[in-house]
């Protein structure tokens, strides 16, 4: 489904059979957005903001409500929090993108992922986390909202019993 | 021994636990309070948390043991006299000197050391031969072959030999991981039994490039399950590594190897056991930690017993867990080889009617030494125990390490480190193994290694600020207090010296840890940088192992230094039963 490439790579990702993906490091990390379809526009706006909730409203419009057909495998505390790995999965018809927030780093949106017609709706990828957050996968199915949520915490280690 | 015999006698009012019945009263022989009544038609004999200690061991249960939110004042969050009145023991039996800290240095003379690989040989032979050879198998939770100056240097290598002769057929595996991956294959190529592991798996990286994995396929590194056949029934047992190893310990002992608690691959595990392999009981011998262990048994389905370790909790009585699927018990069985856990079953054909569960202290004034395991142990230890054996110092009061805060074991330690390494803060890991000693008894260098001997024992001083030591006290404070025991990872709260703290174990992380003083009653600035001493990092450091530090620091005939702080404040757990009164 994806694959990296150079030393970063949280920094560089080609998504095959997606339309436009972008990832988002902490800080001033530069984006590294893979080719856009003729149609599609890079969410420029919607990767600047802070906030969750304003991200998701600046990607989609709307707010998403909670699916228990959206399966996000993420790991309980993150064995390297500069690289995640998380993946969405989902039994939801229609799926025309899925999307990642981290809710504690700088910029919400993580990442977003456009799925054309017939592709089967399962992303992964390796996220960056400064410290535990909530991680939300967004899945837009048949023109509607749906929402995945789960904590995951990032520990500086060590003192196991 | 006839005194010993008669406190036995006296002490042994509730010697034996079985899930459905109180603990009850033995009669006649001290020794046989290790007659258990047959049940069943299958015997799973489960050692865990062993700590490599071959010989009879003194070992004090906690004191403190704080269990927050829904884990508050249940077991195992039950310390001293809570514990005994939750379980039936009696106070100033030998059950209530094994089980618990209750007047811990008096009881010790009466009921000795417990343990010892070769008075386990002789109670697990007998176990055995109760019910026969095809109807009895033996496991081992993990943390079997780390513990001792001679398994550190020989990487676990002592005890695969130990676990052959014992005759573990399965075991999975935690510090096991920290002798890195090629000392652990080497292990296996020679231990008799199988390493499980279900949730361990190759990186992608490592899977990219064709790293040795059990099954290509998934990813799994080890075998995930094996099925023994007792009584003409098929019992699955599952392992489940310790979790958290690439973050508990440097990841560079790991680097191919990403762990986790994996339940959804667990559930598809357990169900094609149940579906496929048509086997009639599913055991899980874990390394999760108990909390982690009732968490998970209430969310997966299908597993009729959870044989728990890691978190070092001698729990006399399964805790019977509802899920969608039916009842899982949960056990924990101790450490130190203090314990052996015999779980009778009652198999029908797919499923498991009935159970009975005793977990046995290993009192080895009660048990014959078995002699084959007693020269091994001889021919094992020669080699090194003559270094080890000059006595280096004679404490003046009760060594111990468990408890969830501090204990006299890591106040020597960060004392040595601070005085040795010139800090004036020193920070010591919250391990739960490490064995006791008795006041006035002198202590050698195999008692300061049974303490520290670990693969990444370099100590460093480094300058922290007061704000990261505050984050660091935090978040380790997290690994034990957060709400979510699947956020947990085992283990006690980083000891510190020369750093007096209040701590709100129910507050949430960030909240926790407030009025950090120095020892001379001076406030801790976050911005201000102290310098702190340690060992045991998780990132790569070049001083002196610690037991070098602790050993120079106790032959200069120093030992302790009067405590000036005021060590930790615990605030908001007034009355919690995993505190002692």
């Amino acid at each position: 489904m994806t694959t990296t490439t150079g030393t970063h790579p949280t920094r560089r990702l080609i998504l095959q059979g997606a339309a436009s993906v972008a990832l988002i490091g902490l800080g001033n990390l530069p984006f590294v957005p893979a080719r856009a379809a003729a149609n599609d526009k890079y969410p420029e706006e919607a990767f600047k903001l802070k906030n969750e909730a304003d991200a998701i409203k600046a990607l989609y419009g709307r707010t998403a409500e909670p699916s228990d057909k959206i399966k996000l495998d993420a790991p309980e505390i993150a064995e390297n929090g500069g690289v995640v790995p998380m993946s969405v999965t989902t039994t939801l018809d229609k799926v025309t993108s899925i999307s990642f927030f981290v809710a504690e780093n700088p910029n919400a949106l993580a990442a977003s992922y456009k799925l054309p017609e017939g592709t089967i709706p399962a992303v992964a990828n390796r996220l960056k986390m400064a410290k535990t957050s909530n991680v939300t996968a967004i899945v837009e199915a048949d023109g509607k909202l749906y929402s995945a949520t789960k904590e995951v915490k990032v520990t500086v280690g060590g003192c196991g019993g | 021994m006839a005194i010993r015999r008669r406190d036995f006698l006296r002490g042994s009012a509730v010697a034996a636990a079985s899930v459905v019945l109180p603990r009850l009263a033995r009669g006649a022989e001290a020794a046989s309070i290790y007659d258990i009544e047959r049940f069943g038609n299958a015997r799973i004999l489960h050692t865990t948390d062993t700590h490599a200690q071959l010989n009879p061991v003194y070992f004090r249960e906690p004191s403190i043991n704080i269990g927050i939110g829904e884990m508050a004042g249940r077991p195992p969050h039950l310390v001293a006299r809570a514990f005994l009145e939750h379980f039936g023991i009696r106070p100033d039996s030998a059950d209530a000197y094994a089980f618990t800290s209750v007047e811990f240095e008096k009881s010790a003379g009466r009921f000795g050391k417990l343990g010892g690989f070769a008075h386990l040989k002789t109670l697990i032979d007998r176990l055995r031969n109760d019910v026969g050879e095809k109807r009895a198998m033996l496991v081992d939770g993990g943390d079997l072959w780390q513990g001792t100056g001679l398994a550190n240097v020989m990487h676990g290598r002592d005890m695969v030999e130990v676990a052959n002769l014992l005759g573990i057929e399965a075991m999975t595996g935690h510090w096991e991981f920290t002798y890195g991956e090629q000392a652990l294959r080497d292990n296996l190529e020679h231990f008799k039994g199988e390493f499980l592991a279900q949730n361990v798996f190759l990186t992608e990286e490592a899977a990219f490039n064709d790293a040795p994995a059990f099954d290509k396929a998934s990813g799994r590194v080890f075998k995930p399950s094996i099925i023994k056949e007792l009584s003409g029934h098929r019992v699955a047992i599952i392992g489940q590594a310790f979790p958290y190893v690439p973050i508990a310990h440097p990841k560079r002992f790991t680097p191919d190897w990403t762990f986790g608690i994996r339940e959804e691959e667990l559930q598809t595990h357990v169900d094609a056991l149940r579906g496929t392999d048509k086997v009639d009981a599913i055991i899980l011998l874990s390394h999760n930690g108990m909390d982690v262990d009732l968490k998970l048994a209430s969310r997966v389905t299908g597993i009729d017993v959870i044989l728990g370790g890691h978190t070092h909790d001698a729990v006399p009585q399964p805790i019977a867990v509802k899920n969608p699927g039916g009842t899982t018990l949960v056990t924990n069985a101790g450490s130190n080889g203090k314990f052996l856990a015999v779980l009778d079953l009652a198999l029908d054909k797919g499923k498991v009617s009935d159970v009975r569960y005793h977990l046995l202290p290993v009192y080895s004034e009660l048990l014959k030494p078995d002699p084959a395991m007693a020269e091994l142990i001889g021919k094992l230890r020669a080699p090194y125990v003559t270094d080890w054996s000059e006595k280096i110092a004679t404490p003046d009061r009760l060594l111990y390490r468990r408890d969830n805060f501090a204990g006299p074991v890591d106040e020597l330690i960060c004392t040595a480190l601070r005085n040795e390494l010139d800090a004036e803060i020193a920070l010591s890991p919250g391990f739960r193994w490490g064995v006791t000693a008795l006041s006035g008894q002198p202590i050698t260098m195999e008692d300061v290694l049974a303490e520290t001997a670990i693969t990444y024992p370099e100590t460093y001083v480094q300058e922290m600020t007061g704000a990261e030591i505050k984050d660091v006290l935090e978040d380790i404070c997290d690994n034990l207090f957060n709400a979510d025991p699947y956020h947990q990872q085992g283990g006690d709260m980083v000891r510190a010296g020369g750093l007096s703290y209040a701590c709100s174990p129910a507050s949430a992380i960030g909240s926790r840890i407030s009025d950090l003083k120095l020892d001379n009653g001076r406030a801790i600035s976050a911005s201000h940088r102290y310098k702190v001493a340690g060992w045991a990092s998780v990132n790569g450091q070049q001083g002196a192992a610690v037991w070098d530090v602790v050993a120079k620091h106790l032959r200069s005939g120093r030992m302790f230094q009067e405590r000036l702080g005021s060590g930790v404040t615990l605030k908001g757990v007034d009355g919690n039963p995993g505190i002692a009164g």
